[in-house]
């Protein structure tokens, strides 16, 4: 149905990937359900950055994996370029496998000691028989390793992995996918690993890209780091949306009491500035989520109305969506 | 740098770990002082040393792992001929108390919570269980955990509440002096916040003197009196938190202040180039050389030592004088 307006939409209109209505929920021992992501409609606007922050827990990594379709969703739905994703078969499937990437926290947690370099970054080319010579395969890695300044690509390309520091292989994780040229980049914590001194590194590579054309999410709890390269900022907690805005308004005036004090509470380097904490506990358990609003037990202001009934996501300004009864 | 005020003192550590490749020198002779009533941070990126430091003073090091000291003095007692049995009996916990790093995994999944309290106690001390279970019930409240917490499992508690009951373990048998090692690291930004603010009202209501490290130097801005930063195995700076912020002297703590983002502004974060150095074959000279954007040739032999400028700040590097304020 909705397939035929699909087709006729000329790439390069309307959102690049959208979500509606998207839950996800896992079955739990004893008849309990889990609802790690309750009912997230998103759009990412191609060429734009968009960043999604919330605490462990919030549902964040979830969400992106379902994007990826790494992930089914329970209801709802995921589109990319106008198609459910779902229903994606053959080469529209190997198309979207290859356009939307995803650089997972820590990678190469548990890698063979083995692999090299090469092996890793041409992982997904070779498995999904993109291209199969060995010198095509040296130029795509070559390439690759030169975009996240890697260089001279000669010089790390048959390095293993297990010899490189951690912002080295940070770089590794980002070029195996843009290997696969892709069109959306999904990052997970990208940097949170990385030493200080080396994290602007490879946040300048994100940079670079953006100006290239690729489309970002990038999913942080670390607002900071976010805030030079997102252009919109979705807030979650216990698995909704919470607030949504341009970055830079949200950060510096957030509606919502959850981004309130998830912002309060982010160190400054500035000795004459304290942190605060806003928040009272700690985020519930995602099995049992609490009544009306989700975050009522933790927030300073809430009131008898906010424990029976559940807040909507409304426009509060223009352009800046809270789900929360008092937001003004 | 002797201080009439010095609780503890350190001079010329050194730490090295024997590994399959060779020595690693992790610190590499380091010397400072911690006033009483304050607390020092101690911030350096992964590898920097930082917990080899707290654990070369409690002296709790690896077996691969051979110290050297001119002195270690906690509470005017000179610790280095100690035995192990009499630092355990008359400093470690009684004076000078740690909370380790990834502390949240050191408590044992197989006990209940108050069983740990008074495992801790009884390595230290000779207390009776039941005051043992007293005062933990009562440091619990004070940390903002339920003291009915005491019949938990550790698994039973979130990573928060665990750091909690770490920090009241640490305080149960009222040191004078407490080590935090990354107290904060794994925690969620909101958690950690109320960590800090915990923290600071400990600190005035026990009257602590404390290290508190950090890779986080924004962390570090929020806790710390003075500030000592540590790079590849010694301490290139040691200062006020303000003077570090406001009047860094060392090129490594001008690039990483200047690597941390502000939530505040608008502003891209810069980098310092290339990585920090591997430990058993560190560069010859000033071992921040290799990525230092001043670096001239006198530095790539001579390694600077750790010099005081006015104010009662310290610093290594052969040019020094440039970055002091007039
Ligand atoms: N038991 C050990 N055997 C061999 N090397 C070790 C051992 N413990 C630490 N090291 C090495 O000593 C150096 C200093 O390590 P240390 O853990 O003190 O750093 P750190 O500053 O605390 O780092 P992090 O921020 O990652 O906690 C590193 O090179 C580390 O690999
Ligand atoms: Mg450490």
């Amino acid at each position: 149905m909705g397939e035929a307006i699909a087709v006729s939409q000329p790439r390069g209109s309307g959102p690049i990937l959208e979500t509606r209505d998207l839950k996800v929920q896992f079955k739990l021992k004893g008849g309990h359900k889990l609802s790690a992501v309750d009912g997230v409609t998103l759009s990412i606007v191609r060429n734009q950055s968009l960043g999604i922050a919330g605490e462990s827990g919030s549902g964040k990594t979830t969400l992106g994996k379902t994007l990826l379709r790494i992930q089914k969703p329970t209801t709802g739905t995921v589109k990319f370029e106008g198609r459910d994703v779902t229903k994606l078969r053959g080469k529209e499937l190997r198309e979207f496998q290859r356009s939307v990437q995803m650089v997972f926290q820590d990678p190469f947690d548990a890698i063979d000691p083995l692999f090299t370099v090469f092996d890793a970054v041409t992982e997904g080319v070779r498995v999904g028989r993109i291209e199969k010579s060995r010198d095509k395969l040296e130029a795509i890695v070559s390439d690759a390793l030169k975009r996240v300044q890697l260089s001279p690509p000669e010089e790390f390309i048959h390095r293993r992995i297990t010899s490189l520091s951690g912002g080295q292989r940070q770089r590794v994780a980002i070029a195996r996918s843009l290997a696969m040229n892709p069109s959306v980049l999904v990052l997970d914590e990208p940097v949170s690993m990385l030493d200080a001194s080396v994290r602007g590194g490879v946040i300048s590579i994100m940079e670079d890209l953006k100006k290239s054309g690729t489309t970002f999410v990038t999913i942080t709890h670390d607002i900071a780091t976010v805030r030079f390269f997102t252009d919109t900022l979705v807030v979650m907690y216990l698995g909704q949306v919470v607030e949504t805005g341009a970055t830079k308004d949200v950060v510096s005036d957030p509606l919502h009491p959850y981004s309130q004090a998830l912002i309060a509470a982010v160190p400054v380097p500035d000795p004459s500035y304290h942190v605060k904490s806003l928040a009272k506990g700690e985020i519930a358990n995602a099995a049992a989520p609490p009544s009306g609003c989700r975050f009522h037990p933790r927030c300073p202001y809430a009131q008898e109305r906010c424990r029976v009934e559940e807040p909507k996501l409304r426009e509060v300004r223009k352009g800046r969506f809270a789900s929360c009864h008092f937001a003004q | 740098m002797p201080s009439a005020t010095s609780i503890l003192s350190v001079r010329d550590l050194h730490v090295t770990f024997s590994t399959p490749r060779g020595p690693l020198y992790a610190v590499q002779g380091i010397s400072f002082d911690l006033g009483e009533g304050e607390t020092m941070g101690l911030v350096g990126e992964s590898g920097s040393g930082k917990s080899t430091l707290a654990l070369g003073i409690l002296r709790l090091l690896p077996l691969n792992g051979k110290w050297t000291a001119k002195s270690i003095s906690v509470m005017g007692q000179d610790v280095v001929s100690m035995s192990e049995r009499d630092l355990n009996s008359a400093v470690r916990w009684t004076k000078l108390a740690y909370v380790p790093q990834a502390s949240q995994n050191a408590l044992d999944p197989l006990y209940r919570v108050g069983d740990q309290f008074v495992e801790t106690v009884a390595a230290h001390a000779k207390v009776e269980r039941e005051d043992v279970l007293k005062k933990a019930g009562t440091l619990l409240e004070q940390v903002g955990v339920d003291p009915a917490k005491l019949q938990s499992y550790p698994w039973e508690l979130s990573g928060g509440q665990k750091q909690r009951v770490m920090i009241a373990m640490a305080l149960i048998l009222e040191p004078k002096i407490v080590i935090l090692d990354e107290p904060t690291t794994a925690l969620d930004t909101i958690i950690q916040a109320q960590i800090l603010e915990l923290f600071k009202q400990m600190r005035s209501f026990q009257k602590l003197s404390s290290i508190f490290i950090s890779h986080d130097i924004s962390v570090i801005s929020n806790i710390a009196d003075r500030v000592g930063v540590m790079y590849a195995g010694s301490l290139v700076e040691m200062a006020s938190v303000s003077d570090i912020f406001k009047n860094p002297i060392h090129p490594y703590t001008q690039g990483l202040r200047e690597s941390v983002p502000d939530v505040r502004k608008n502003k891209p974060i810069s980098f310092i180039p290339g990585t920090p150095p591997d430990m058993v074959n560190p560069p010859p000279g000033c071992r921040f050389h290799p990525r230092c954007p001043y670096v001239q040739e006198v530095c790539k032999k001579s390694d600077p030592p750790l010099l005081p400028y006015p104010g009662d700040h310290y610093a290594a590097c052969h040019f020094a004088e440039r970055w002091v304020k007039q």
